[in-house]
């Protein structure tokens, strides 16, 4: 319902674009070139999704960089979720959905007919916005993906990639002793970051969290920003928040999405103090959202 | 903040809620929930009340049937009737004969004689052959051994056929009766607990009629039923819900298994006879073919629960195993069917249960035939399953088979009740919470 809403108004964005409006003029903005050079990890070119006639995103064009985090940010059915899902081609389980354009991993065209999308999804890890552990041990919940994609050739070397994945989450320390607990038994930040351990077993190059932090209460929420800020030194990260104020603590690119089209992309240091747009601005100052 | 509870103080509902009006109507709304109640409660009654009277009925009726009247008697094994080599071939009617007449030395005409020999069940033979085959040093020597009474003297002693009507219109003579009596002031007569019942096959005596024969049917074919049905119920569902691509076709195939659902068993009973019987040329009343038609009346049912299930596992799960790069395949087996798999076993029982009482269908390809010993049941042999049991009991004239057939129904009654408490504890123990 969200996205269709959104699509209606999408359109009526597009007259506002060829009367010349000012949002339409920073919709094919690339990145600025403030700031240290960026080396892109993700790049996305014109990208359209459809869910069967409404159109949920429009022209998006970004550079996402390797080791660092982005952030998505915007009203609710702006289209940043959608557009998330494009990266590991979640969409693709929708049977009404359509995706065009181009978006490639290190200059490899993920839409490629000929890419397997389970090796992309190895590839390219996610985490949703509700904790969702298998109704397995937390063993097994980490085990999963590595034995599936074959990553280790024995026991020993599946429990150390289980043990580094879960010190990598920053959850060994409280389940060493119930790895055979079942996942659900966790509290909701611990669910959280299982689901984050189980993401990075099968060493992904680039995460994506679907707002990770709505259902967990602050404490929960302080602990997963601080493992994300951890985790950027290696991983590209790109997570979808409806918080500004967290986008601004853990990010260092925002991109600004408003009614299925990328309104404004940047620093995040630039985009949340002197944001260019004047919708940006509006948003990120609370005026709507 | 103080707007607003200003508005609330001084606005113009102010003393709404305590208007004659609304007070009747706060009246009337209560009158209508106290009626909603009453008329629930009222349905939830009737219905208890009916399945006690059903029950009632059916335990006061066939209760005796768990009872069996029976005399000891000293049987000599005379070894002119009984050679030690050859036991099966032994006439052990005579030595039943001489057993009996020896505690009335009165009874010596030949017409008294056969009246008497009439006091024992014809199963006593076999009975006291079985005995002697099984300890086959008894040759010679003399045995005591309890054996039951034939039915008309079970229905007296159990008080069925009265004994203060003429002689004319009772079931047993007055001189009959005086045997039994006899017997009975000899302290000779016994009632214990009727093991016929679960351990004989069928037979035309009613104190010899057992269920072991039907039972043995029943479980043959509800075991060809669950292998059948499982595998091809699960795979369809599995296959419609989460494969199939959603098209004309696909959803008017869900919609006959769903109508399907709803067809008489007795049409599946006239597929079963016209195709596996006529055009595949199976024997006729096989469990094999009791079981294949049965598992044409549980997949429909089978097949919509299991769908069901499939539908609620929460997405969340899916999306978790997909996302880290399982395939659909992998998402299936790995999580959803072990998720599933509860709800599904719940529904194959309650099928299975289902098929269990079912009568119509196996009446058509045969499966009443009268089995008078479980050893000749095999998966192509002639079979019968307990509800074609319990009609054919119901349709037999002698008086034991009243309460026979009273206690079929509850012996029946009690599988179900027992399949259904697997199907609740299954449902229970696996159930798994998750996000």
């Amino acid at each position: 319902m969200v996205v269709t809403g959104a699509a209606d108004e999408g359109s009526r964005m597009n007259e506002q674009v060829r009367t010349g409006d000012i949002a339409g003029a920073a919709v094919s903005a690339l990145p600025r070139g403030a700031g240290p050079a960026v080396t892109a990890k993700v790049r996305a070119r014109h990208v359209d999704v459809f869910y069967g006639d409404k159109q949920a995103l429009k022209d998006v064009s970004v550079d996402i960089p390797a080791r660092a985090v982005t952030a998505f940010i915007g009203p609710s059915g702006c289209g940043k979720s959608t557009f998330l899902r494009c990266i590991n081609r979640m969409n693709d389980t929708i049977p009404t959905s359509r995706v065009s354009g181009q978006i490639t991993i290190d200059g490899e065209d993920i839409y490629d007919p000929r890419l397997d999308v389970v090796q992309l999804r190895a590839r390219v890890g996610m985490v949703f916005q509700k904790p969702n552990p298998f109704p397995k041990s937390i063993y097994e919940n980490v085990a999963y993906g590595p034995r599936i994609h074959g990553l280790a050739r024995n026991k020993p070397e599946l429990d150390g990639i289980v043990m580094s994945s879960l010190e990598k989450a920053g959850l060994l320390k409280e389940v060493r002793d119930r790895l055979g607990d079942s996942g659900t038994s966790l509290s909701g930040g611990q669910q959280q970051r299982l689901c984050i351990a189980r993401a990075i077993a099968v060493s992904p190059e680039v995460i994506l969290m679907d707002e990770p932090c709505s259902a967990l209460d602050p404490i929960a929420t302080a602990r997963i920003e601080e493992l994300i800020d951890e985790l950027r030194e290696n991983y590209c990260i790109i997570m979808v928040t409806h918080s500004m104020q967290q986008a601004a603590r853990v990010s260092q690119r925002t991109a600004f999405f408003h009614l299925g089209e990328l309104i404004e992309q940047g620093d995040t240091t630039d985009i949340f103090t002197n944001p260019r747009n004047r919708q940006t601005q509006d948003y990120i100052t609370g005026r709507y959202g | 903040m103080s707007d607003v509870s200003s508005t609330l103080r001084t606005g113009p509902a102010t003393g709404h809620w305590r208007t004659a009006a609304q007070q009747r109507r706060l009246r009337r709304r209560y009158a209508a929930d106290r009626r909603m109640q009453i008329l629930g409660l009222g349905a939830i009654g009737l219905a208890v009340a009916l399945l006690g009277i059903l029950f009632g009925s059916l335990v006061y009726s066939g209760y005796l049937a768990f009872a069996q009247t029976r005399v000891v008697l000293e049987f000599r094994i005379d070894p002119a009737l009984v050679q030690p080599d050859r036991i099966q071939d032994g006439n052990f009617r005579s030595i039943i004969r001489q057993a009996l007449f020896q505690q009335f030395p009165e009874v010596t005409s030949r017409r008294q004689q056969t009246e008497l020999a009439k006091l024992l069940s014809p199963g006593a033979e076999w009975i006291v052959r079985d005995h002697v085959q099984a300890n086959p040093e008894l040759v010679g020597r003399t045995v005591n051994l309890l054996v039951p009474v034939a039915d008309p003297y079970d229905q007296l002693s159990k008080g069925v056929i009265p004994r203060d009507v003429p002689e004319s219109q009772r079931r047993l003579g007055d001189e009959a009766i005086g045997w039994l009596d006899s017997l009975d002031r000899r302290g000779l007569v016994r009632t214990t607990f009727a093991w016929e019942l679960f351990l004989n096959a069928d037979s035309r005596f009613p104190e010899m009629a057992g269920l072991a024969g039907a039972m043995t049917g029943s479980f043959l074919t509800l075991l060809v039923c669950l292998l059948l049905s499982i595998p091809l119920g699960i795979a369809a569902a599995v296959y419609l819900e989460e494969f199939a691509p959603k098209n004309r076709l696909t959803s008017l195939i869900e919609v006959n298994i769903n109508n399907l659902a709803a067809v008489p068993s007795i049409v599946f009973g006239l597929l079963g006879l016209a195709v596996f019987l006529g055009f595949l040329g199976l024997p006729r009343s096989a469990p094999l073919v009791g079981g294949m038609v049965l598992s044409l009346i549980t997949l429909p049912t089978i097949v919509i629960a299991t769908r069901a299930t499939l539908k609620a596992v929460p997405p969340s799960i899916r999306e978790a195993a997909l996302a880290i790069g399982a395939s659909k395949h992998q998402v299936m087996m790995h999580h959803v069917l072990p998720m599933a798999m509860p709800g599904i076993m719940t529904a194959t029982i309650i099928g299975l249960a289902h098929a269990l009482g079912e009568t119509a269908p196996l009446l058509l390809i045969g499966m009443n035939a009268f089995i008078p010993s479980v050893d000749s049941i095999g998966l192509l042999e002639p079979a019968t399953a307990l509800p074609m049991q319990i009609y054919s009991w119901a349709d037999s004239p002698e008086r034991g088979f009243v309460a026979r057939t009273s206690a079929a129904i509850l012996v029946l009654l009690g599988f179900l009740v027992a399949m259904n408490a697997v199907a609740i504890y299954l449902r229970q123990r696996f159930e798994r919470t998750w996000s």
